[in-house]
């Protein structure tokens, strides 16, 4: 089974590149999974179920999105294997910019839109730039000019992945896509496979439920500002 | 710029030196929160005096810093990447929708203007898809995309695809809060265009010379009118975009000197692609293509005649023209505007 890890901030059009992805793609639909990680609720397996495609979808909650993908990508991977796919696909939202969820020897898709600001992949960590294909998206409603402003700012933060233009309407662009998705690599579980990046830590007293505001309420990890005084 | 060369740049020269060379260079660090450095010092240098818990946020030491640094050098030190020169373009027919063959091949030159013509949803985008990723037989349309005569190789195709076809439709807008002057700044900017200033004027004035309506450097680009929006677009495609091929898909109604627009753009070293309705821009082109079903049904060279009918109808857009500017203008319409009608 060959697996794609897409990840990307939310409403970038992470479902509609995969959708397109998979139409472009000679699979049959039937030997196609895909794991959707989500954090309170989606309703993106209906378009997914609409095309036939086996999907299951598992909110992180409470939890941290990362830390939920880790503690779970062994088990999806397992069902993609139980259930005799040849591709499998997962889609995480990111949510803080610094989300990660790639995976070393996996191939790992960023997707992002160009409405969301020239400048916005400048203010991405990881998820951009440890992409090996970063999928551009929503780029048939701005300028040519906001188009390569944008790319060379995806540049500055990844100088090796592919940037590949993506319509998540028309699918144009899908095609490019799924020559760098045909040479993803056969898996057959992911033993010793290890994150490429590290999840953002968080052990503190917020989140185990503490709510109260107040330095005396607050334990473990916290990281304070520090503000210039006038 | 090869590793060897990034290396030793970093390793030897003081920052400043480098940055002023590579003034792209001061993105890089801005883009790991580091807004001051000791600039006089060599990169490894001046990271021993920075802060090491915000390089500990981005998962960063010191060595990856300077990996990730000579990476950036190598990556912009010759320019920002474009799809690279394009001489000539040639289309290797495939087949339409239900598997008839078109025509068999049609090649297009630097500076040349190619109309596409085809009711909606004949085919017309997936013409542009298959340039815009050299397709190489492997689209639904089967369809062959030479550059310069010859297929490109797997790695030329992953790396210039999506940089091959400069898009320009009556659906793009402006979605920056920014004046006309920092937009363009800002695409100069990151062209690493060497005088962003003349850069900057000479598409400004192209672009107020083909809109109808003036407008002001200072004026915000989302407040452009449609026809201004498309005359500023055209004009930064021109002089800036990094792309060969330039498709435009439906300006007619832009109120901008259309004809004089696309002429621009070819006499700028592009091949032009027009997919349009309009009677002026479709035979203004030297060759138009006509997509029936999927395929290219025709390649009709425009005739003699067609370019007699040329004139009226560029008359009879005159005429439209200046009704435009009179109503504008406040003025009553009378036959003296209908001029130049036989």
């Amino acid at each position: 089974m060959r697996l794609i890890t897409v990840a990307g901030p939310p409403s970038s059009g992470k479902t509609s590149v995969i959708l397109k992805l998979i139409e472009a793609m000679d699979v049959p639909v039937s030997e196609i999974g895909v794991v959707k990680f989500d954090c309170l609720t989606s309703f993106d397996h209906l378009r997914y179920e609409s095309m036939g495609i086996r999907v299951e979808t598992g909110f992180s909650g409470r939890v941290c999105p990362d830390h939920y993908f880790v503690g779970n990508i062994e088990a999806a991977v397992e069902w993609g294997l139980k259930s005799g796919f040849r591709l499998m696909v997962t889609e995480s939202a990111g949510l803080c910019n610094r989300c990660s969820p790639y995976l070393k020897g996996i191939l790992a898709v960023c997707v992002i839109d160009n409405l969301s600001g020239v400048n916005t992949p400048r203010k991405i960590g990881p998820m951009l730039k440890l992409a090996d294909v970063v999928v551009v998206t929503k780029g048939d409603i701005v300028s040519q000019a906001e188009r390569e402003v944008f790319s060379f700012n995806v540049r500055q933060v990844n100088t090796s992945a592919a940037i590949i233009f993506v319509n998540g309407i028309t699918g144009q662009g899908a095609t490019m896509l799924e020559k760098h998705v045909r040479n993803a690599k056969e898996i057959e579980g992911l033993r010793d496979v290890r994150l490429r990046f590290t999840t953002p830590a968080a052990v503190c007293s917020y989140c185990t439920g503490e709510m109260r505001i107040g330095e005396e309420y607050q334990m473990g990890t916290l990281k304070k500002m520090e503000f210039r005084q006038l | 710029m090869t590793p060897e060369k990034s290396m030793e740049m970093a390793v030897t020269m003081p920052l400043r030196a480098i940055l002023e060379e590579y003034p792209v260079c001061r993105d890089f660090f801005l883009n790991l929160r580091i807004a001051d450095l000791d600039w006089e010092l060599t990169l490894l240098q001046a990271l021993e005096t920075a802060n090491p818990d915000v390089f500990d946020e981005f998962g960063l030491d010191k060595g990856t810093i300077l990996r990730d640094f000579c990476r950036f050098l190598e990556t912009f030190a010759g320019g920002t990447e474009g799809a690279g020169e394009v001489r000539s373009l040639t289309i290797v027919g495939g087949h339409g929708k239900t598997g008839e063959s078109e025509i068999p091949e049609l090649t297009v030159s630097v500076g040349d203007i190619i109309s596409i013509v085809g009711p909606t949803g004949s085919g017309k985008s997936r013409l542009l898809a298959d340039i815009e990723c050299l397709a190489d037989g492997d689209t639904p349309t089967g369809r062959k995309i030479l550059i310069d005569g010859r297929t490109l190789t797997d790695d030329e195709r992953f790396d210039r695809a999506g940089r091959m076809v400069a898009q320009l439709s009556q659906n793009m807008n402006f979605v920056m809060d920014l004046t006309v002057r920092e937009f363009l700044e800002m695409h100069a900017v990151s062209r690493q265009s060497k005088d962003v200033e003349k850069t900057v004027s000479q598409c400004f004035e192209c672009a107020t010379n083909l809109a109808g309506e003036r407008f002001t450097r200072e004026t915000k680009v989302t407040q452009l009118s449609g026809g201004q929006s498309r005359a500023l677009m055209i004009a930064d495609t021109a002089y800036m975009s990094c792309s060969p091929i330039v498709l435009i898909d439906e300006i007619e109604n832009a109120g901008i000197d259309r004809r004089r627009a696309v002429e621009l753009l070819a006499r700028k070293e592009k091949i032009v692609f027009l997919a349009t309705h309009d009677p002026l821009l479709a035979l203004s082109a030297q060759k138009r293509i006509v997509i029936k079903n999927g395929g290219i049904s025709r390649v009709i060279e425009t005739s003699g005649d067609e370019r007699e009918c040329l004139g009226t109808i560029e008359k009879l857009d005159a005429i439209l023209y200046r009704l435009r500017h009179s109503l504008r203008d406040g003025q009553i319409i009378g036959k003296h505007i209908m001029e130049g009608i036989e």
